[in-house]
């Protein structure tokens, strides 16, 4: 089976035992370990790693487009931010009569802009059945509706690229108008609690911890399953040679949507788990930037391995964590710096540097899939 | 300050004789000082202009008003000044008698100047001050007093001034000196104006034939006076009042939409600018330069900088930065080309990634350097204010000057990659790369100097840009995706499509915009690219034959 596969792959489960014990490794640090205590990790930390998780999960839904389908989408940042406003609304409604305004069913900022019913599409997000696929599908459609229309039409290559940001350049203007109906610039915020459980508890905290876990892990193996199966050849092969594809008569555009729409929910789920854990979701997300650097994340770990996207994204966040507590100012110049340097000196990424290290010790050849003439 | 004059102690004291004793008095000495001179005429038209200004200070408002038409009447160069003192109450008499104006009434002295000769007098305490009073009805015909005086001035802009206060300001009092100022009139406008301001009275009195004197008119008060008349009980009138205006609301909807086509066409001017030079770097090189938005940044920066070096004359500041703007950001980019993008040739999309990774560095570095603020640059005064095309619609300057310095860049890059040898071997470095090294183009220096040229167009609009919005480090940002958007509806590779598109996206802007709200309409235009791009996906001017392979 198709799904099965990528357990056969030592990548993947190099990958999942390593992801499965930090995921543990954090745990008992965190449950085990009394406060105090050198080795354990409070619960802000752990929140922290949570974030770093749902935006591992975002770089490998971009690596999957980019590194295996050639797609330099700019604009993951709206698909991401959509699934967290998919989660915002039910977290939002979930707040029921505890706003500041205390209304029972407006939120807090219809009520200060003087709405009287709730709009048509806030509809259903009270309820977690209806709200959790609303996740996936919500930019599920976007990206459906957009790829066909680009796809269609052969846009690819720098074109789409800018389309794709021009598209989150406008979901982001369009996101801070108040009467969208989506909080405007404050966004959604001032969450209290998620399937019953508070989430200003350490325990929730943790449960989402794991869950981004094992989204991530779930993710991987169904990005990996996808790569390693027919359609990931014609995926690579697209890739390398759209033209060439089609004329052996492969339904390119097909392929290129599936494979968007998946990533675009991957994208979705990430938002949705990164909404709770930081608390708020606002326009901010859509912007340019956060979608350009997200692909830096994927350039830094390494593109086409997936597993690289994961330690990209790791390592920019951190990196970025310890610049912003430490000289705000110089973060800036430091992520610049990288992209610079990433794409000039490292074009393969961290993942590269590793693999080249394996081959140099076993003085054999890579696999050959995880794309060694990857080119724009 | 109440209107009401307060009793006069001296005069109270003194009785009637001392008026006359005083002017009489102050008449020897005023001699004495022009004596001197020796100029007789002089002497006596000083005297004459005592009297007048004596004549103001009686107790009674009706011989005030007397008064004061005796100085319009008598047409002395000063009358004005006077005139305006007394409206404004700075009209006042010291101690000694001696009419002065005072400059400032702040605080405990007040520094005044002589109502005659204008010459300052230093402070004066205001306790020996004496206010000249006036009423409402005085302050009335002080207004229109002041009007016809000017509209005798042999100053042309002072009569135009005048007449445009005049609009919808006439009375009774006016209208007869009025009739007399219109036909000894002179300059065509200035009648004009005054035909339509007495004409806003006479339909004010309900004359019908007023209303063919105001047709056509598209200032506001004439359409106020015109839509009353339209409401009133007169059916004639109401009824010549209603066609005219409806003649005049078409007019003013063909002034709109001019005003719309001129926003727009600014707002494409400077799209425009903006992505020129985008459309030789990405256009022409297919380098996708990500840090352009920062080369104009750093032009509009330059041009702020020009201002520092050259305090007191920002339009020579602004003059210069023109080709400083332009070096300093073709040097930075070709820093750029020869630090990083000659290494990423023919990858694209890491070219995008680390041209942005540049664009970050290059607003934090202008962020720690000089200042995350923004910078304000002086607009110089010649390209400050506007052209008034009628009533209704005024170009604004500096737009205009935008609009032609783009299309004059626009014009000059056209010569130089059509006519010029740089031109020629840049488009054949594009066609086809080995075979103009075969031909002996060297394909490195073309790079270069294509992307010098580029970049120094995007600091061109830099300096452009820093007469229209505020200078700061996220300048270029703004201006980033709306410039790739230009260039690649237009067609990547020309120029001309760049030019088309900039100004229709402007337009279509401008056009969206009233109704749709400004980001509503940013959003509109983009869907609506995003939209033609699945139609059309090279833009409007695609590139044909082998050089659209690629």
């Amino acid at each position: 089976m198709w799904l099965t596969r990528p357990f056969n792959e030592r990548s993947t489960r190099r990958f999942l035992g390593v992801l499965l014990g930090a995921l543990v490794l954090v745990t008992v640090l965190h449950v085990a370990v009394p406060q105090g205590h050198p080795l354990h990790i409070n619960a802000y930390t752990v929140n922290l790693f949570g974030k770093y998780l749902s935006y591992a999960l975002l770089a490998v839904a971009v690596d999957l487009v980019w590194g295996y389908l050639g797609i330099l989408s700019l604009g993951h940042g709206a698909f991401f931010a959509l699934g967290g406003y998919a989660m915002g609304m039910y977290l939002m409604r979930q707040i029921g009569d505890r706003g500041v305004y205390g209304h029972p069913e407006l939120p807090d900022f219809m009520v200060f802009l003087d709405w009287q019913s709730l709009p048509w599409y806030w509809a259903g997000f009270d309820m977690a059945w209806f709200a959790f696929p609303m996740v996936l599908l919500a930019p599920g459609a976007l990206a459906l509706v957009f790829g066909f229309l680009a796809f269609r039409s052969r846009v690819t290559g720098v074109y789409l690229s800018i389309i794709t940001q021009a598209l989150t350049f406008a979901l982001m203007l369009a996101f801070f108008r108040n009467e969208m109906g989506f909080g405007g610039n404050n966004g959604l915020t001032d969450f209290r609690e998620i399937l019953g459980f508070n989430l200003r508890s350490d325990a929730t905290r943790l449960g989402l911890f794991i869950a981004s876990g094992v989204a991530l892990a779930l993710g991987y193996v169904l990005c990996r399953a996808i790569v390693g199966s027919k359609l990931g050849r014609v995926c690579v092969a697209t890739r390398d040679a759209e033209a060439r594809t089609r004329f052996l008569g492969y339904r390119v555009e097909r392929v290129q949507l599936f494979v968007f729409v998946v990533s675009a929910m991957l994208a979705g789920l990430a938002g949705a788990l990164y909404v709770p854990q930081v608390g708020i979701i606002n326009p901010s997300e859509f912007s340019p930037l956060f979608s350009i650097e997200i692909v830096l994340w994927v350039a830094l770990g390494g593109r086409a391995t997936l597993y690289g996207a994961v330690i990209g994204a790791i390592l920019v966040n951190y990196a970025k964590t310890v610049f912003t507590g430490v000289m705000p100012d110089a973060w800036l110049f430091a992520l610049g710096g990288l992209f610079v340097l990433v794409t000039v000196l490292l074009p393969r990424g961290v993942a590269g540097l590793l693999a080249y290290r394996v081959q140099g010790r076993r003085r054999q050849h890579d696999e050959g899939t995880t794309g060694k003439e990857v080119s724009a | 300050m109440s209107n009401v004059p307060r009793p006069r102690p001296v005069e109270a004291r003194c009785g009637a004789a001392s008026g006359p004793v005083r002017r009489a008095l102050l008449l020897l000495l005023l001699c004495l000082l022009m004596l001197p001179m020796g100029a007789q005429a002089q002497g006596e038209r000083e005297a004459e202009a005592i009297a007048l200004l004596e004549a103001l200070d009686v107790r009674a408002y009706a011989d005030k008003a007397h008064a004061i038409e005796a100085i319009v009447g008598n047409g002395d160069p000063r009358a004005r000044d006077w005139l305006q003192a007394l409206l404004d109450g700075r009209l006042q008499r010291t101690e000694a008698g001696r009419f002065v104006v005072v400059l400032d009434n702040r605080g405990r002295d007040w520094p005044v100047a002589d109502a005659l000769t204008g010459e300052p007098l230093g402070e004066i305490s205001r306790r020996d001050l004496e206010r000249l009073g006036i009423n409402n009805a005085l302050r009335n015909q002080l207004r229109s007093a002041i009007a016809v005086v000017d509209l005798h001035s042999p100053d042309l802009d002072q009569r135009r001034a005048s007449a445009e206060r005049l609009l919808g300001e006439v009375d009774a009092e006016l209208a007869a000196p009025l009739a007399a100022v219109i036909e000894a009139e002179t300059d065509s406008g200035v009648r004009r104006r005054l035909v339509q301001a007495l004409a806003v009275y006479r339909l004010e009195q309900g004359e019908v034939a007023a209303v063919a004197d105001l047709e056509g008119s598209l200032h506001p008060r004439v359409r106020v006076a015109l839509s009353r008349a339209a409401g009133g009980d007169d059916p004639a009138l109401a009824a010549a009042a209603g066609s005219a205006l409806n003649a005049i609301e078409q007019l003013l909807k063909v002034n709109r939409a001019v005003e719309t086509l001129y926003f727009g066409l600014s707002l494409g001017s400077v799209l425009v600018l903006a992505a020129i030079g985008l459309a030789i770097t990405f256009g022409v090189m297919g380098v996708i330069n990500m840090a352009h938005g920062e080369l104009i940044m750093l032009g509009a920066y330059t041009t702020w900088a020009m201002q520092q070096l050259l305090p007191g004359q920002p339009g020579l500041a602004l003059l210069l930065a023109i080709p400083a703007g332009f070096l300093v950001a073709a040097l930075a980019g070709v820093a750029i080309e020869r630090g990083v993008i000659q290494f990423l040739k023919g990858r694209p999309l890491e070219t995008l990634l680390a041209t942005f990774g540049i664009s970050l560095i290059l607003q934090q570095l202008v962020r720690t350097v000089i200042s995350p603020l923004n910078r304000s640059v002086v607009t110089p005064e010649w390209m400050s204010g506007s052209i008034a095309i009628n009533d209704a619609l005024s170009l604004t300057l500096n737009r205009l000057y935008v609009l032609g310095f783009a299309l004059l860049v626009f014009a000059a890059l056209m010569l130089i990659m059509r006519r010029s040898r740089l031109g020629l071997e840049v488009r054949a470095v594009t066609q086809n790369r080995a075979m103009a090294r075969a031909m002996g183009i060297r394909a490195t220096r073309v790079d270069i100097l294509t992307f010098a040229l580029g970049s120094g167009v995007a600091g061109l609009a830099g300096v452009a840009l820093s007469q229209l919005t505020n200078v700061g480090p996220n300048l270029g940002q703004n201006y980033i995706i709306d410039s790739f958007m230009v260039v690649v509806l237009g067609g990547v590779g020309n120029l001309w499509g760049t030019l088309v598109a900039g100004l229709s996206l402007g337009v279509i802007n401008q056009v969206l915009e009233p109704w749709a709200g400004a980001v509503l309409a940013k959003i509109i235009v983009l869907v609506l690219i995003i939209l033609f791009i699945q139609k059309r996906p090279r833009g409007l001017f695609p590139q044909q034959g082998r050089a659209a392979e690629g």
